[in-house]
């Protein structure tokens, strides 16, 4: 089977800007993947070139194994779910459905059949007759997707499909989206600027700033495993650390720091004396009395600033010599008090060694 | 910003000149086009008649330059609203640089004297006519549809223009993006969307033409409308049935606005029961009641 | 005009615009200025069309070329038919000439009567204006912030009704209540203010009565809509600081409301010297009005090239009126045809 959608040095600029660079990627059939990176970073625009909207400046969009270009949004196979939805305010909700089997010639019966089944899919039966205004903001949600399925797309386009939802509501659109997915097949591609949605309902995830897409992978991997500063400040909380190299050794590395020497893993293979940033992550530090450093960390001394409780966890606000803040979220059991001066540590494999100014 | 007693009076006395002077002249005719003398006359009121109502209507004249008016009306508004409504999309496409430029050519009729557009227009078609060899279009009802439609379609692409900017460009996107060619959004989308603006505008351009006079009397030619008969009888002197057109008139306008506000109260109430609709199912969704979607 | 050469301008006019705007999208196209689907890929080929026809159409063939003729005409001589296009149609003043001197040829006198009548004309036009402005504004305002729901409705349908009356019914109104056997005269008389009746309308008071009437609601609905977006707490928040009413107005109302005074007034001047069926019905045996002498250049003197330039004259001082009114308010055309 041809790989769903791949990019090859996709460029698309407006004027001097350079909206995305150099995009090269496949999306294979089936998989739910999703573009995650902040608002303006070029995840429309991406989007929008796949649909057919934007002609890349450069490079090519291949759908089902086919070159797009010159090739319109309406002839290509995909279907996009916009971010207000565009759904029709003058049609009812059948018609809207309906609309994409109508424009293609398909005879009437054939076409209310086809609605009728879609309705019940996205649990709108009763709705079918009602205008677009009557409805609650997830049913016009499972309008939209109705109305985009219902031309059998190969690729189902998202452009941040739940942000303009209820918090509590997200979070349901989220499982009944990777439910449809599943039941349907088709590749989804789905971008969002919230970490969790691109956690939780991706196969794979590309993160992208600034126009570039920084690491592709899966869920586990882009937060386990960030290859870029941006990917590992972006995706998950993070606490980062300026410093420079001073040796290496097994996948490891050494980092002088302001806050004394620190270590973790150099899995993108820093030499000594390049500059470098160490991340770890808040569940990765531990809170000691200072005096008392466990053997196996490394770590320095911080003031708790804020201390939030939340039963399990307690999410800890720490200011270390240099003024810098970081955060640490700890188990149960003791709870800091703030004011109080504490060891944080960290064993090195948990910490991250990055090149700092890394791709740009 | 009215505040003292005092302040209350003079506000109420104001308002009372402001519609007496603006309804008392319309109120003394129409008076005048149910009393029996033969000049116009309200007081003393010497006797009550309709009569001044069937001389209207006998009025061979008045009543073929009628039908006139109301056949160039509804050229009018072929004419204009199709041409507003080119102006208004042309006017979101145009390039920037010259966006001002057209903007000033198209509204400009609608700040020119009416007279002005009316010699400019027969000026121009008795020339354009004679050199092309079309001689018969130099007709008094086509030009007066011509000129009247020069500052109509400005009117016309105002209203469709100011609809036309609130309209939501992933609108058009979404159509085509589920197969729709250009014509077809055009049809399904665009037009159905500026169809309250495209209603509006035809009833002011028929309206706008059937009381149109500064135009019309030089561009009407040999023909005849009901302003331009009108304004012949005025000028020969002061009779009743004047007044008893301007009673049906008023009439009619006062009929049409009340159907008018009925019906928007009706449009009203059904967009404010869709919004309460939606807000229901907005809040039995957040219970966690939805229905959940079928496996 | 010459046959050839108005052909040639007919046709031409319209291909060498559409030339520029081909041009100029090619260009803008190669400088990556614009981006994206062009015009007839955007519309599709048959909306295209019909975009680029009715606009096409309008512009040159309604608007443009017309107000072109009429200019080029009011600078040639009047000739018979057949004598069009020939060695005698040749570029003159002579129209003008006439406007200023009341001869084609000799300018030793002024045309009195016709410069009195423009000058009156103009002038008069101004104090409506302006009479109309002071008399509406405080009902617009009142509708516009004040007025409930259901008392804005009442006093919308009072202005609509009279809106659609056509001028020259309104003029007639006007002719019926001021006439030596009108009601106001019978008012007058019967009371014994009078002994005799006044001609109002050989006085020019109905003209100018009857003027201002017709054009009221041009004024009342621009100043409306321009005051209605006001916010309401603006008006509050400087009444809180103590600034008194008149300072609300002159400093915080009509600032906000610049487009829809612009709007209003020129509307009203536009109309006032345009105003054909209030001369027509009202005036008086003596009265001096500048678009009756316009019409009759055409229908009576049979006369068109100067008619021609008469209109042109009345065009130019409404431009002219239309550009000092946005210098004055610092405004741009767009703002005040909304
Ligand atoms: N048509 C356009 N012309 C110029 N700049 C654009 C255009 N569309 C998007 N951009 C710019 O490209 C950048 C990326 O936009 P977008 O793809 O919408 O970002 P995202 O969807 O990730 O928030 C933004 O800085 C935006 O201003
Ligand atoms: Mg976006």
């Amino acid at each position: 089977m041809a790989a769903a959608v791949e990019l090859e040095g996709v460029n698309v600029t407006f004027g001097d800007f350079v909206a995305v660079r150099d995009a090269n990627l496949t999306i294979e059939a089936g998989e739910f993947f999703s573009f995650l990176g902040p608002s303006g970073c070029g995840k429309t625009t991406l989007l929008r070139t796949i649909s057919g909207f934007i002609e890349p400046t450069r490079g090519q969009v291949r759908i089902g194994g086919k070159d797009m270009v010159g090739i319109g949004p309406n002839k290509r196979p995909t279907a996009l779910i916009f971010q207000n939805l565009a759904l029709f305010p003058m049609m009812s909700v059948a018609d809207n459905i309906g609309y994409g089997l109508r424009v293609r010639g398909v005879p009437k019966h054939e076409r209310d059949e086809k609605v009728k089944n879609l309705l019940i899919q996205v649990a709108l039966s009763e709705h079918g007759h009602k205008k677009v205004s009557e409805l609650s903001g997830g049913q016009k949600q499972r309008v939209a997707i109705a109305r985009a399925l219902a031309v059998e797309p190969s690729v189902l386009l998202l452009d941040e499909p739940l942000s303009a939802l209820d918090l509590k509501l997200r979070q349901h659109m989220r499982a009944e989206l990777r439910a449809i997915q599943k039941r349907v097949g088709i590749t989804f591609i789905y971008i969002t600027h919230d970490q969790g949605e691109a956690l939780t309902m991706s196969d794979r995830i590309a993160v992208m700033n600034a126009g570039v897409i920084e690491q592709v992978g899966n869920g586990r991997s882009v937060y386990a495993e960030p290859r870029t500063p941006f990917v590992a400040a972006f995706v998950g909380e993070n606490n980062q650390i300026r410093g420079r190299v001073t040796a290496v050794a097994d996948g490891m590395a050494t980092l002088d720091t302001p806050l004394g020497a620190l270590s973790g893993r150099n899995p993108v293979g820093l030499k000594a004396g390049e500059e470098a940033l160490l991340f770890v992550r808040p569940e990765a530090l531990s809170l000691v009395p200072t005096g008392t450093p466990n053997g196996s960390t490394v770590g320095f001394d911080g003031e708790a600033l804020d201390v939030a409780y939340e039963g399990s966890v307690t999410h800890v606000t720490l200011r270390v010599r240099t003024g810098q803040k970081i955060t640490a979220t700890v188990g149960g059991g003791v709870v800091p008090v703030s004011g109080e001066t504490l060891h944080i540590g960290f064993k090195p494999q948990d910490g991250l060694l990055l090149a700092r100014a890394a791709s740009h | 910003m009215t505040s003292g007693p005092l302040q209350r009076i003079l506000f109420a006395v104001y308002i009372a000149v402001f519609f007496l002077y603006l309804l008392g002249p319309l109120m003394v005719m129409g008076v005048s086009a149910f009393n029996t003398p033969q000049y116009p006359q309200v007081w003393p009121i010497e006797g009550l008649t309709l009569d001044w109502f069937s001389q209207l209507f006998a009025d061979q004249d008045m009543m073929y330059g009628l039908r006139t008016s109301l056949w160039i009306g509804v050229l009018v508004v072929a004419i204009s609203v199709p041409i507003g409504l080119a102006g208004a999309i042309v006017m979101t496409q145009i390039q920037p640089r010259v966006r001002s430029a057209y903007y000033l050519v198209v509204v400009s009729p609608v700040l020119t004297p009416g007279i002005i557009i009316g010699i400019s227009t027969v000026v121009f078609w008795r020339e354009f006519t004679t050199m092309t060899g079309t001689r018969f279009l130099y007709d008094g009802i086509i030009l007066t549809v011509i000129g009247q439609s020069s500052f109509i379609s400005a009117y016309c692409m105002l209203i469709i223009l100011a609809r036309l900017q609130r309209f939501d460009q992933a609108q058009q996107e979404a159509a085509l993006d589920l197969g729709a060619s250009y014509p077809q959004v055009f049809r399904h989308i665009l037009l159905p969307f500026l169809q309250p603006a495209l209603f509006s505008a035809a009833v002011l351009a028929f309206l706008s033409s059937f009381e149109n006079y500064n135009t019309t009397t030089f561009a009407i030619l040999s023909e005849k409308t009901l302003t331009t008969v009108l304004a012949g009888r005025v000028r020969q002197g002061s009779t009743p049935a004047i007044s008893a057109l301007a009673v049906i008139i008023v009439a009619v306008t006062i009929v049409g606005a009340i159907a008018y506000e009925l019906w928007k109260r009706r449009a009203d109430a059904a967009a404010e029961r869709r919004l309460r609709a939606a807000q229901a199912a907005e809040e039995s969704e957040l219970s966690g009641t939805a229905a959940p979607m079928a496996a | 005009m010459g046959a050839t050469g108005g052909l040639t301008l007919v046709f031409g006019l319209p291909l060498a615009v559409a030339l520029f705007f081909f041009g100029l999208a090619a260009y803008e196209r190669r400088m990556g200025l614009a981006t994206g689907p062009g015009f007839f890929q955007r519309n599709g080929l048959a909306v295209g069309l019909y975009l680029v026809l009715a606009v096409g159409f309008w512009v040159f063939f309604v608007i443009v070329l017309p107000q072109f003729s009429m200019v080029d005409m009011s600078f040639r001589p009047k000739l018979p038919p057949a004598q069009m296009g020939g060695p005698k149609d040749v570029f003159t003043l002579e129209n003008y000439r006439y406007f200023l001197f009341g001869s084609t040829t000799s300018t030793s006198s002024w045309n009195w009567t016709h410069l009195k009548a423009f000058v009156l004309t103009i002038g008069v036009s101004i104090a409506i204006t302006l009479f109309n402005f002071a008399l509406c504004y405080p009902i617009a305002f009142h509708m516009a912030q004040s007025a409930g729901a259901a008392r804005l409705r009442i006093l919308l349908l009072l202005l609509i009704i009279p809106y659609w009356v056509n001028e020259i019914l309104r003029a007639f109104a006007f002719r019926v209540l001021l006439s030596s056997g009108g009601i106001i005269n019978k008012l007058l008389l019967g009371a014994g203010v009078i002994g005799e009746p006044i001609d109002f309308l050989g006085a020019d008071v109905g003209l100018y009565m009857g003027l201002s009437y017709a054009y009221l609601l041009m004024m009342v609905f621009p100043l409306y809509s321009a005051i209605e977006s006001l916010d309401k707490n603006q008006i509050e928040a400087a009444r809180d600081l103590g600034a008194p009413w008149w300072h609300i107005h002159l400093f915080v109302v009509m600032p906000h409301a610049k487009p829809g005074i612009a709007s209003g007034c020129t509307l009203v001047f536009m109309l006032c010297a345009g105003a054909l069926a209030a001369p027509l019905v009202l005036a008086g045996p003596r009265t001096l009005w500048f678009t009756p002498i316009v019409y009759d250049r055409f229908y009576q003197a049979f006369n068109w090239p100067q008619g021609a330039a008469y209109a042109f004259i009345l065009l130019v001082t409404c431009v002219v009126f239309v550009l000092l009114v946005l210098k004055m308010f610092r405004l741009s055309l767009g703002e005040i045809t909304r």
